[in-house]
């Protein structure tokens, strides 16, 4: 090899190497088999999602899979398994995938366009050559003939292109009666909706994953918790929880109040198998937009209220005891509507009153409240019935330091108790306090009082805002309409030509060819020959 | 009174499960070879599904009409809906295509499928809760068992396509005769071809269940989307057929492998109804179980 050639190849083969490196890669990504494989991995990456618990869906799930297998956990972790539908790797095969869509697809539409713009391609010579034909002799003239059949195609949703060929007969000058033989064809073919159907089907896909993108970034996701009688207003600080989308803009909440007039639930109580189900819950609320008349509303499980720009739903409901303390002297130091998560089916459910101040010291109650108490056998309580029928709160008192003071914050159902002494309960030498409503006790060392006045329900909203959702359900439904076009429609291509057979008779051919899958192609040429012999 | 429907509704059960079991017997004796006239078994063997069918059908109005909703809220119910629809589509196909041959298959999946679900998964007929209280229900619930029974079929039509495919390559390679019961059975590509029609249909449906599915999830729990362990597979399944669609059109995938994959998503239907109903956590907490 020479100096010249050797420098020539070391000149171009990197930048065609790139190049070519590139479009065989993306010849590659974009290949059926491609998708195919990334289908498949797909499907495989999204199982352990299901095996391990997720922070998105069961966040209380991670914290106790940490704390039964604290060496386990943290490796799953720094895998991302407890963030699979968010994680690196599952982004990269789904990313993958769309572009692979992309790729494909594009290159089919300009395709499928032009397609749409042409005539069906010529008549083959040898119609039977093609897997599904027949071929027939009609009394006629093939013009009349070939007349009828483009009437039927047209008839039957092909387009149509015709031919009229002269195609000289071998030596033409021997056969001085018929110098040439003509044929006349039809070119037809339906169901283009099929790739039309596919490639719209294909590019919903997409609508739906850049709608679902969009709308975790632009709207919001808020958590309350109100009894009846309290109301809450629209506004970031209102929320116990909030969680905002990228793109949120706080000055886009819509200024309004819900009110929660009452809370009812109807419980079962005539089917043995179901006694104290629950049967309905319904929240009845007053709603306001600023500066308007108040509405009445209802919200139901499956029924939220969609209202000023957000849906509001029924999530959780419990139990709120009201509560008073006072100090020696009888001056109330403390009056609130405490709710109290549930514990199991009848409701018992467990809560938390802090007096920080007022009292010689700082106070921590935690409290148990039965619907309708009952007393096992070691005395223990338990609720029986979901419902109000005899309902019982009972309190630990803790006193010392609540350390509400530190700046850090504190769930108002857990009690921090690192830095208080029990006074009541196990492992003290009194008894928890024990009210029914109205009841008043005395708390130890002459703290002061407790008071049980009532009890109210309470529910738990959850508000939601996501301005894409819509777009969404659109593309979905959009991805399922187009793919009973492309599922159901079958493509061929059908062509009949005629030739004269004597003086008046002509020779019939059809053939027929699928795109796809189509099993009744025979079948379609058979009738097609039926109905050209009847016609 | 609605203790007595739900009694008479469980009697009815049990009498179209002896009659499917006598079905299974006979669609198998004649896939042996075994007795007299061997088409008439058959004959017989779906008349006698029909008649499991209509007694089955009685079954399960009976227990919507103790239960006053629909007959499908737990997996007791989930179970009699879903054997009766792939029933009712394995006789509907029957009305235009001869797949009797896929008798054994059908009878002996369902028998199995009811005797595990009457013994292991009977509820008493109890209220709805709230949660379940929409007509979402109605729609999604009743979509996802008939697009079950389409699947149950292309799996029983993918795995007899793959035995056919291997039976044709040994006869036509002269080796020994084997599996002579699938001389009654078409040859593959037909098989392939009849697995693929049904298995479109389950795809369009099961899009459906998918979607409705999503718009439910939005009205009862406030997001439409949220990889509930449910959802997960429900989506695992979904892409399991796209797969399966993409593969009838990938060069080297048609034919084993892609029937592979129909098998493949049919185990991942009855996964997602046993296993993942039972064992997994979730908000999908609706087999009624305790
Ligand atoms: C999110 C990923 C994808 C999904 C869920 C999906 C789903 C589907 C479904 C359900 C079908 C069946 C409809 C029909 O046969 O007309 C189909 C067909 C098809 N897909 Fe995809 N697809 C995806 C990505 C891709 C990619 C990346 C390509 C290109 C490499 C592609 C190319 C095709 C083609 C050519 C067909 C037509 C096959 C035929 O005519 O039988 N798809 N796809």
């Amino acid at each position: 090899m020479s100096q010249q050639s050797r420098a020539e190849t070391t000149v171009v083969n990197p930048q065609l190497g790139l190049a070519g490196w590139w479009r065989w890669f993306w010849r590659q990504l974009t290949s059926m088999r491609t998708a195919l494989l990334l289908l498949l991995l797909l499907a495989i990456a999204a199982i352990p999602g299901s095996l391990v618990p997720q922070r998105s869906a069961d966040p209380n799930g991670v914290t106790a899979y940490f704390a039964d297998n604290p060496e386990l956990a943290p490796v799953l972790d720094s895998v991302q398994l407890f963030d699979v539908y968010s994680s690196a790797w599952f982004s990269a095969i789904y990313l993958l995938l769309f572009v692979s869509l992309i790729g494909c697809v594009v290159p089919r539409v300009k395709f499928h366009w032009d397609a749409l713009r042409s005539d069906p391609p010529r008549t083959p010579a040898n119609l039977t050559r093609l897997p599904a034909h027949e071929e027939f002799t009609v009394p006629g003239k093939p013009e009349a003939v070939i007349e009828k059949a483009h009437a039927l195609l047209k008839r039957q949703g092909y387009r149509t292109v015709r031919f009229d060929e002269s195609t000289p007969t071998a030596r033409g000058a021997k056969a001085a009666t018929a110098s040439t033989r003509s044929r006349l064809s039809v070119s037809a073919e339906r169901g283009y909706a099929r790739e039309t159907g596919n490639l719209l089907f294909h590019g919903a896909l997409v609508g739906v994953l850049i709608a679902v993108g969009f709308g975790g970034g632009a709207g919001f996701a808020g958590q309350r918790v109100i009894y009846e009688g309290q109301a809450f207003t629209n506004s970031l600080l209102a929320y116990d929880t909030f969680n905002p989308g990228r793109w949120f803009d706080a000055s886009s909440l819509t200024p309004y109040t819900v009110t929660l007039d009452s809370f009812n639930v109807t419980y079962e109580e005539q089917n043995q198998d179901a006694i104290g189900q629950p049967l309905d819950y319904t929240a009845n609320v007053t709603t306001q937009l600023k500066g308007e008349v108040p509405q009445q509303a209802e919200i139901k499980v499956n029924e939220p209220l969609r209202f000023g720009n957000t849906d509001i739903y029924l999530l959780g409901n419990g139990y709120a005891p009201q509560v008073t303390v006072r100090d020696p002297e009888g001056t109330i130091v403390f009056r609130d509507t405490i709710p109290f998560l549930p514990q199991d089916t009848n409701l018992t459910s467990v809560g938390v009153v802090k007096v920080p101040d007022g009292l010689d010291e700082q106070l921590g109650l935690v409290g148990f409240f039965y619907p309708t108490v009952s007393a096992g056998h070691s005395g223990a309580f338990f609720s029986m019935y979901p419902d109000l029928i005899d309902p019982m709160l009972t309190f630990n008192v803790w006193k010392g330091d609540l350390g509400l003071n530190e700046g850090i914050p504190r769930s108002v159902y857990a009690l921090d108790t690192s830095g208080m002494t029990k006074l009541t309960g196990q492992q003290t030498a009194l008894a928890s306090l024990e009210l029914k409503p109205g009841e008043t006790v005395a708390l130890p060392e002459g703290l002061g009082t407790v008071t049980f006045d009532g009890v109210k329900r309470f529910v738990s909203l959850d508000v939601h805002n996501d301005p894409a959702q819509i777009w969404v359900l659109f593309f979905a439904l959009l991805s399922l309409g187009s793919l009973l076009f492309s599922l159901f429609i079958p493509r061929r291509r059908v062509w009949v030509a005629v030739t004269q057979a004597d003086k008046s008779s002509s020779t019939v051919s059809i053939a027929a060819l699928a795109r796809g899958d189509d099993v009744t192609l025979d079948d379609r040429v058979r009738e097609l020959g039926e109905l050209i012999r009847r016609a | 009174m609605t203790d007595s429907l739900s009694q008479f509704s469980v009697l009815a059960l049990y009498s179209s499960m002896a009659v499917y079991a006598i079905a299974f017997i006979l669609y198998t004796l004649d896939l042996a070879g075994i007795g007299p006239a061997r088409f008439k078994l058959v004959r017989i063997g779906l008349s006698l599904t029909w008649l499991g069918f209509v007694l089955q059908s009685v079954a399960t109005v009976l227990r919507g009409v103790a239960a006053g909703r629909v007959p499908w809220a737990n997996m007791y119910e989930f179970a009699m809906t879903g054997t009766l629809m792939i029933v009712l589509v394995y006789l509907l196909v029957n009305l235009k295509w001869d797949l009797k041959f896929l008798g054994s298959f059908v009878t002996g999946l369902v028998v199995l499928l009811l005797g595990m679900s009457a013994t292991r998964f009977y509820v008493e007929v109890v209220p709805l809760p709230p949660a379940l209280q929409s007509y979402w229900l109605v729609i999604h619930v009743f979509v996802a068992s008939l697009a079950t029974g389409f699947f149950a079929l292309g799996f029983a039509l993918s795995l007899a396509q793959v035995l056919q495919e291997r039976r044709e390559r040994a006869v036509s390679a002269a080796v020994a005769k084997r599996w002579a019961w699938l001389s009654r059975f078409p040859e593959s590509a037909t098989l392939e071809n009849y697995a693929y029609r049904l298995i479109v249909v389950g795809f369009v449906l099961w899009t459906f269940t998918l979607i409705a599915g999503a718009i439910w999830a939005e009205r009862a729990w406030g997001r439409y989307w949220g990889w509930d362990v449910k959802e997960v597979w429900t989506f695992i399944i979904w892409t399991i057929y796209a797969g399966y669609l993409h593969a009838r059109s990938t060069r080297g995938w048609r034919g084993t492998r892609s029937a592979v994959l129909a098998m493949i998503g049919f185990a991942s239907v009855l996964f997602n109804f046993t296993v993942v109903n039972i064992f997994f956590k979730g908000l999908h907490a609706y087999s009624g179980l305790k």
